[in-house]
């Protein structure tokens, strides 16, 4: 399969530091239609970073960045804008607008990004907090009224809520119950395989990578060191990737700490 | 020698780079309404915020203000016998001068102050980059309500503030100073032009305008969590402070001195 010609997302070089500390140094990675990759590596590594500077957030120094083979380093805002539609976003810590109810914060891409009419996008709105498992109740709280656990999930309808083409999770099972980990693990294969999105996801949990990966990539010192299909992340030879995976303290990854 | 000039120079450079970025900051959240979509809802919420909220601190201010101006303007002029003028300076000051200003920074005290906190936790907590993921711009979403809720409703809280003022001075001057109650509103009618008023109005839009402004743009461009947040505010409301009385001094000079 020639990637690069069905590329939905396609980074070359991209490199992105903040005042004296450089973050990114020259990455590349590519993500096909319909694909969903999941993102590993230390925390601090950069991984969402990496996100925001796909989604615009964050301006890179150098490189480029092409969503459906066009260049979006450097775009109009009103370009930008376009490019927004077609993408939803789980921010880390969630990130829900603490002066809406839950509901709204759900049905914000609707009714503000969209213009869908009030009671229509409070409905669609219910409907996606209950694929994450929280009743119509939950919708007329203040994101400040709930768990973590639960504002993680909001986030997570809320990221889905207009069905984008592409969906980029920042660790979407941190902080849940198991269980309800695979609930979410379910819904993200859900919003791949029916939708058809393409998914980019950062995970720490390697169960959950396993899950709803199709390829993983490991992020390491700015570059991608490794990357491959899910079956192979088990052997896939790589001295750093092992020890990310059987979660040692000891190999090739230092992390900068001093003994007590 | 040399190192105190550079100094200078430096703090020149800064403050003109300063004012030039909060400059094009405005210009860029303006621009936004020259094109819909508008957010009515945000807009109305931020009118009953900064206009209906605002009325109890800056009336009870404006009511004492106006009590401190009967009672001092009283002793001075007593002096060479000009009593008679008091309800005359009262008026006037409150209306070309005192309204608008102490308006203007009871506002940026708490308007100013609370604006620039709630933006600028939205920027260290993700959620202004969350609205543009959203397909919502931070600007015209959260700025250009802001903007202009200050601009259209400090007119209508300064015009309270006025009243109240005159009210203050008419209640110390007639319980106080033993004045005629009539006298002392036909002195207050006397010598005030509609044009007194008005430009004093005019004033206190600016004056919204600034707060509303540096409260949106220091919380905007906050950084660094709690800690950056608490200075966004402070900054927002010197620097509010600061341009309301400078500014002031200025459109003073521009309206009245002719
Ligand atoms: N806005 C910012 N300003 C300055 N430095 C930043 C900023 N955002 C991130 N960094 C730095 O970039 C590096 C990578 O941060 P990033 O949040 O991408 O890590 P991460 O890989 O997502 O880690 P984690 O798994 O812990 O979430 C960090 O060392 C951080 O200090
Ligand atoms: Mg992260």
């Amino acid at each position: 399969m020639n990637r690069d010609a069905v590329a939905k997302i396609s980074v070359r070089g991209l490199k992105k530091s903040f005042d004296r500390k450089t973050v990114l140094t020259g990455l590349d990675i590519d993500c096909a239609v319909g694909e969903s990759l999941v993102i590993i590596g230390g925390s601090g590594t950069g991984k969402s970073v990496l996100v925001k500077c796909i989604l615009g957030l964050l301006r890179p120094e150098a490189g480029s960045i092409r969503i459906d083979g066009v260049e979006t380093v450097g775009v109009s805002a009103g370009a930008r804008e376009r490019l927004m539609h077609k993408m939803g976003m789980l921010f880390q810590g969630g990130a829900l607008f603490d002066s809406l109810k839950v509901w709204e914060n759900v049905a914000f891409g609707l009714t503000a990004g969209r213009s869908v009419e009030r009671e229509a996008a409070r409905e669609i709105a219910l409907a996606k907090l209950a694929a994450v498992g929280l009743g119509r109740e939950v919708g007329e709280l203040f994101p400040a009224e709930l768990s973590g656990g639960m504002q993680k999930r909001v986030a997570l309808a809320r990221a889905i809520a207009a069905e984008p083409e592409m969906i980029f999770f920042d660790e979407p099972t941190t902080g849940l119950d198991p269980i309800m980990a695979d609930v979410i693990n379910n819904l993200i294969q859900k919003c791949v395989r029916e939708l058809g999105a393409t998914a980019v996801s950062i995970t720490h949990d390697l169960v959950s990578a396993r899950k709803i990966a199709d390829r993983i990539a490991m992020l390491h010192k700015g570059l991608i060191i490794w990357e491959g299909p899910t079956a192979e992340i088990d052997r896939s030879g790589n001295p750093f990737v092992d020890q990310f995976v059987n979660g040692r303290a000891e190999g090739p990854i230092e992390m900068e700490i001093r003994a007590l | 020698m040399l190192s105190f000039l550079r100094a200078i120079g430096a703090g020149f450079f800064a403050f003109l780079g300063a004012t030039g970025r909060l400059f094009l900051f405005a210009l860029a959240s303006l621009a936004r309404v020259l094109r819909p979509p508008y957010y009515l809802r945000a807009t109305l919420r931020q009118v009953i915020e900064i206009g209906y909220f605002s009325l109890p601190v800056v009336g009870l201010t404006a009511l004492f203000t106006g009590m401190v101006l009967a009672l001092q303007s009283y002793v001075g002029f007593a002096r060479f016998n000009a009593e008679s003028s008091v309800a005359t300076v009262v008026v006037l000051s409150m209306t070309r001068e005192l309204g608008p200003v102490i308006g203007g920074l009871m506002v940026a005290g708490r308007v100013g102050a609370a604006i620039a906190a709630e933006i600028g936790t939205m920027r260290v907590t993700d959620q202004i980059d969350a609205l543009s993921t959203l397909s919502t711009d931070p600007l015209r979403y959260l700025v250009l309500p802001r903007l202009l809720a200050g601009l259209l409703t400090l007119p209508f809280l300064v015009l309270v503030a006025d009243v109240l003022g005159v009210f203050g001075g008419f209640l110390v001057g007639t319980y106080k100073l033993g004045f005629n109650p009539a006298a002392y509103l036909e002195q207050t009618h006397q010598y005030l032009e509609a044009k007194d008023v008005v430009l004093g109005l005019v004033k206190a839009s600016v004056f919204g305008f600034i707060v509303t402004l540096t409260g949106c743009y220091q919380g905007y461009h906050s950084r660094g969590g709690a800690q950056g947040v608490g200075q966004a505010t402070t900054y927002a409301v010197v620097s509010a402070s600061v341009l309301i009385l400078l500014s002031d001094y200025f459109l003073t000079q521009a309206f009245f001195t002719r």
